[in-house]
């Protein structure tokens, strides 16, 4: 066995904080290695010419790189070594940078711990098997979960380049929270004037299929072969025979029922369509507010309906359709009122959030665009702004920006001194945040031509007085305290994942932060991929943002899937879990630990029940080796073998 | 609740300027069967002089009484003024968070505290253990046309690292024991505004100016009547309000009764043993307009056939609307 060692400086990123000459030395000390050597740049085109070489001339048949992490270069190094002739997995890499140069300031414990971390890496690639991917057929549908603006220019981009596209949205029409909103920032362009369109596009394109008020309940498979089973959730209404004619809304008798669509500014019926411009326009009933289910009689709807598509007794039903690649798009919410106890949203009603406020400010909301105070109808005169309601406050474990509420705040002022002239506006702001491209000229318009009053400095408390509520807090740029008497306050609440966002991440297999945020697969380089192959993320599931970058991430997710969708075949990662059927017992305990469900029962020729690993399904996450009583199972590339040579590469000296 | 003994800490103020709210307390106490005992040979609690200085100092002479009360075999200590509880609940929450620094404590003390006592204000005893139910039952009286507005006060909940007591921004435990004894609460706004604390003695003009803040809300509330928990909250309303009609020129006359000395009244128990003879602005005709449950039925019964009376169209009407706006 001849081992080639390289130690990359990485710059001064790991030669700052490593000997790495005495890091070489002591390598070539070690059974085995017939050459080792130091590299500036070992990731660089002549740093991989020099191992391809070394591979030539010392003629080695295993090479160990201690650079960075594996997760940033294994991949590259790799393939450098399959160029010059070696089985890519005859390949270490051992991480000398992020475990060790970049956390570590002493330099003789990092040289010496950098040498442990190398004879690790050298006692194991002694061990390696060559491995070989095999290649599977891959199905060329894609699954887009979230009818938003970011999911239907996923699934548009998609469906224009000829893939056939699933969009399932969990709200009776699609649309998103894009789809609430009055105008839009920086060029107050009608909100649903540009996404209608759109809207109509998703609906008529042949190529897409749109399941509206659907969830997924369960994904099976990987890359290329997803088994996806969609609830369609129970309107109780037959759409094909709904023509959307509005009459049974405008009969109901159930006029309190919560109007989802507009974040309850004001009630609406137990059967209802959401907004005039909704897709697919279709009714759908509540049935925690209908009569006819609260109290078993009514049935008011079913009678005056024309085409008779009302159906009480209608339940869920399950799809189940196989697709090859997944765009998650599921959007966000945003916190409470209550959870501010001290801003009063929720106990008083003229404390509102923003989004309500542009629903009051939209034509077709409840009120027509008039801007009214919940509370007795009044037009306000004076309407406070509160920033950062919920966001960057730690206490209550929000210590992130929202990304997009400065500037709609800002849009919102703007807004109302062109609904009300003779009004005031004031903004509570921590700093006003607005990067992009127009977006500082629009804020300082609002200060500058529409006279918005921006206050720096946070709210302390609102409380009514007689029929106005009263706005204290600081002002940091005067150093005291201010008091505004407003008619209406609005809260520009904290931008949060949705409650179910965690459910959704387990049934993909992706990561998701502390805060419910799906986690992309590199913050720079990797935005819309995840860690999962075969799902990628499109808007604000991944973090607050606004239209523009959640369309970008949109168009980019379809664009990944496309590329992925360009070859028929995929190859099959050879690192997974194989049974010595020899060894196995046939107890079939992995079969349940396994969470891919990648393990079936086999039977033998001779009778004997054994495991057997699907390879194409298999994560290579290793659970099953550490299940398997009797050793029989092992994950291909990281046997006990392996591991053990690892550890005992550290602890025997 | 009979099986279970509190220990009880007084402190200094309820030795003095608020006997009344000692003398509440107690009696409150009683009538709801609660069991308490008073450790011998007490000390101050470690509140404000004290923290302000040193904070192993504060937490050596709070432990020191909690110290007391474990020997004794109790393991929660009722504290109804804000100052020692928060004293109490500091030193509790300094000491079991970190090893060290109950090590600097007991050094200072003469025998070493265990941590082994929780400590709570006299409204989270009765509103978590003693219970509203157990509240209402008792009730004897009413006290019609009395409107509370319910003050907190600054400590009671807060820090709610610390207090682990009720919202920390809007508190509702002291309305719902109010609630709970058949007396009207108001919507007041002001539940946690400042009283002006100790600044009474240094700023007395801005202490003055915000009670009066504090005493307009109440009103405009629609409150008669503040309903308090802490002896300084009390001290500033009541012994102040003169002082404030001077400065604001005001003509402010609202009474400032402790929380448990309205239940008292609603208990039935008499004036004096309860304070109310103690307190700066008179209470004399909220205890004048004292009922018994019996004849508050009996007004209200003879409301009801009062309204009863009134054309039968109008009532139709109504039912109407109510299903209307289900």
């Amino acid at each position: 066995m001849r081992v080639g060692v390289f130690i990359c400086h990485c710059g001064s990123n790991i030669a700052g904080t490593i000997d790495v000459a005495k890091v070489a030395e002591e390598t070539k000390k070690l059974p085995g290695v017939v050459y080792s050597t130091t590299y500036m740049y070992t990731c660089s085109e002549p740093g991989q010419e020099e191992i391809q070489k070394a591979i030539k001339t010392e003629n080695l048949d295993r090479v160990v790189v201690a650079a960075c992490s594996p997760r940033m270069h294994e991949l590259t190094f790799r393939r450098t070594v399959a160029k010059a002739g070696l089985n890519r997995y005859f390949f270490e890499q051992a991480n000398i940078r992020e475990h060790i140069s970049w956390i570590g300031t002493d330099k003789e414990l990092n040289t010496n711990k950098a040498i442990e971390a190398v004879r690790m890496a050298v006692e194991k690639v002694k061990l390696n098997k060559p491995l070989f991917s095999s290649s599977f057929k891959i199905n060329k549908r894609v699954l887009v979960i979230g009818g938003g603006v970011a999911g239907m220019q996923a699934a548009l981009d998609c469906a224009d380049g000829g893939l056939e596209v699933l969009l399932v949205e969990k709200s009776p029409s699609v649309g998103g929270m894009m789809s609430r909103l009055d105008k839009t920032f920086p060029t107050i362009d009608c909100s649903i004037c540009i996404l209608g369109p759109k809207m109509v596009d998703v609906a008529q394109h042949e190529k897409i299929k749109l399941y509206a008020y659907s969830e997924i309940d369960e994904i099976k498979g990987y890359v290329g072969n997803y088994q996806v089973k969609i609830r369609k959730k129970a309107t109780y209404v037959d759409w094909n025979k709904c023509t959307g004619c509005g009459a049974c809304m405008e009969k109901c008798p159930s006029k309190n029922s919560y109007d989802h669509f507009n974040f309850g500014i004001a009630p609406t019926r137990a059967i209802n369509i959401p907004f005039p411009q909704a897709i697919p326009k279709k009714a759908k009933i509540d049935p925690e507010y209908c009569r006819q289910f609260t109290k078993g009689k009514c049935g008011v709807c079913a009678k005056i309906c024309p085409t008779k598509a009302i159906d009480y007794e209608m339940q869920d039903e399950i799809v189940t359709e196989d697709v090859g690649a997944i765009i998650v798009a599921t959007g966000y919410s945003l916190i409470d009122m209550e959870k501010l106890p001290e801003y009063g949203g929720g106990r008083y009603p003229d404390v509102i959030s923003g989004i309500q406020y542009e629903r009051l400010l939209n034509a077709s909301g409840p009120t027509s665009g008039h801007i009214v105070r919940p509370s007795d109808n009044a037009e306000p005169k004076t309407v406070v702004f509160v920033a950062c309601a919920g966001s960057r406050d730690k206490s209550i474990g929000i210590p992130y920006c929202s990304n997009f509420c400065c500037m709609y705040i800002a849009k919102q002022a703007i807004l109302t001194k062109d609904h009300i002239p003779d009004s005031q506006s004031y903004v509570f702001y921590m700093d006003i945040r607005s990067p992009g491209k127009g977006y500082d000229e629009f804020t300082r318009r609002a200060q500058e031509e529409y006279g918005v009053k921006y206050i720096r400095g946070r709210v302390s408390r609102i409380y009514p007085k007689g029929n106005k509520m009263v706005v204290r807090g600081a002002d940091t740029l005067l150093g005291t305290q201010v008091e505004v008497e407003a008619d209406l306050v609005v809260l520009g609440t904290a931008v949060i994942s949705n409650a179910d966002a965690g459910h959704m991440a387990e049934k993909l297999h992706i990561s998701y932060d502390t805060f419910g945020f799906y986690v992309e697969g590199h913050p720079k380089l990797r935005p819309v991929e995840t860690n999962t192959s075969g799902v990628f993320l499109a808007g604000a599931c991944q973090g607050p943002k606004d239209i523009p970058a959640s369309v970008g991430q949109g168009s980019a997710a379809a664009s990944k899937v496309q590329a992925l969708f360009s070859k028929d075949m995929l190859e099959s990662d050879p690192a997974v879990a194989k049974v010595n059927i020899n060894a196995c017992v046939g107890c079939l305990k992995c079969v349940g630990t396994c969470p891919f469900q990648a393990i079936k029962e086999k039977e033998l020729r001779d009778g004997r029940i054994v495991a057997d690993v699907i390879e194409t399904v298999c994560a290579g996450c290793g659970v099953c080796t550490s299940t398997c009583p009797c050793g029989a199972i092992q994950l291909q590339h990281f046997t006990d073998n392996q591991i053990l040579a690892e550890v005992n590469a550290i602890c025997l000296k | 609740m009979a099986e279970r003994e509190y220990a009880y800490f007084s402190g200094c103020s309820l030795e003095g300027t608020a006997s009344e709210y000692d003398a509440s307390v107690r009696a409150v106490l009683k009538e709801l069967n609660v069991r308490f005992r008073e450790p011998d040979d007490w000390s101050c609690c470690g509140s404000t002089p004290a923290h302000t200085v040193d904070h192993v100092f504060a937490a050596a002479l709070a432990a020191r009484n909690l110290r007391l009360i474990e020997k004794i075999g109790l393991d929660t200590v009722i504290a109804p003024c804000p100052a020692c509880m928060t004293a109490f609940k500091k030193a509790q929450h300094s000491m079991t968070e970190s090893e060290i620094f109950k090590n600097k404590v007991n050094e200072l003390l003469d025998e070493p505290y265990n941590c082994g006592v929780e400590s709570k204000s006299a409204l989270q005893v009765l509103f978590e253990d003693v219970g509203l139910d157990a509240i209402a039952e008792r009730v004897t009286h009413a006290l019609p046309g009395l409107k509370v507005a319910p003050y907190y006060g600054c400590i009671l909940n807060r820090p709610p690292e610390i207090a682990k007591f009720d919202d920390p921004e809007n508190p509702i435990s002291m309305d719902k024991v109010l609630m709970a004894a058949g007396v009207e609460v108001t919507n007041f706004a002001f539940k946690l505004e400042c009283c002006g604390a100790a600044f009474g003695v240094a700023k007395r003009e801005m202490v003055n100016q915000l009670t009066y803040k504090v005493l307009s809300m109440a009103l405009d509330s629609g409150a008669n009547c503040i309903a308090v928990a802490c002896p300084l909250c009390q001290q500033n309303l009541d012994l102040r309000q003169e002082q404030v009609n001077k400065t604001m020129g005001s003509n402010l006359n609202i009474p400032i009764l402790y929380f448990t000395q309205i239940l008292g009244l609603v208990y039935g128990l008499p004036p004096r043993e309860i304070g109310i003879d103690k307190l700066v602005v008179s209470a004399d005709d909220i205890v004048y307009s004292r009922i018994t449950v019996e004849e508050m039925r009996k007004r209200a019964e003879l409301e009801a056939q009062a309204k009863a009376k009134k054309p039968e169209k109008k009532i139709a009407k109504e039912e109407v609307k109510t299903e209307e706006n289900e």
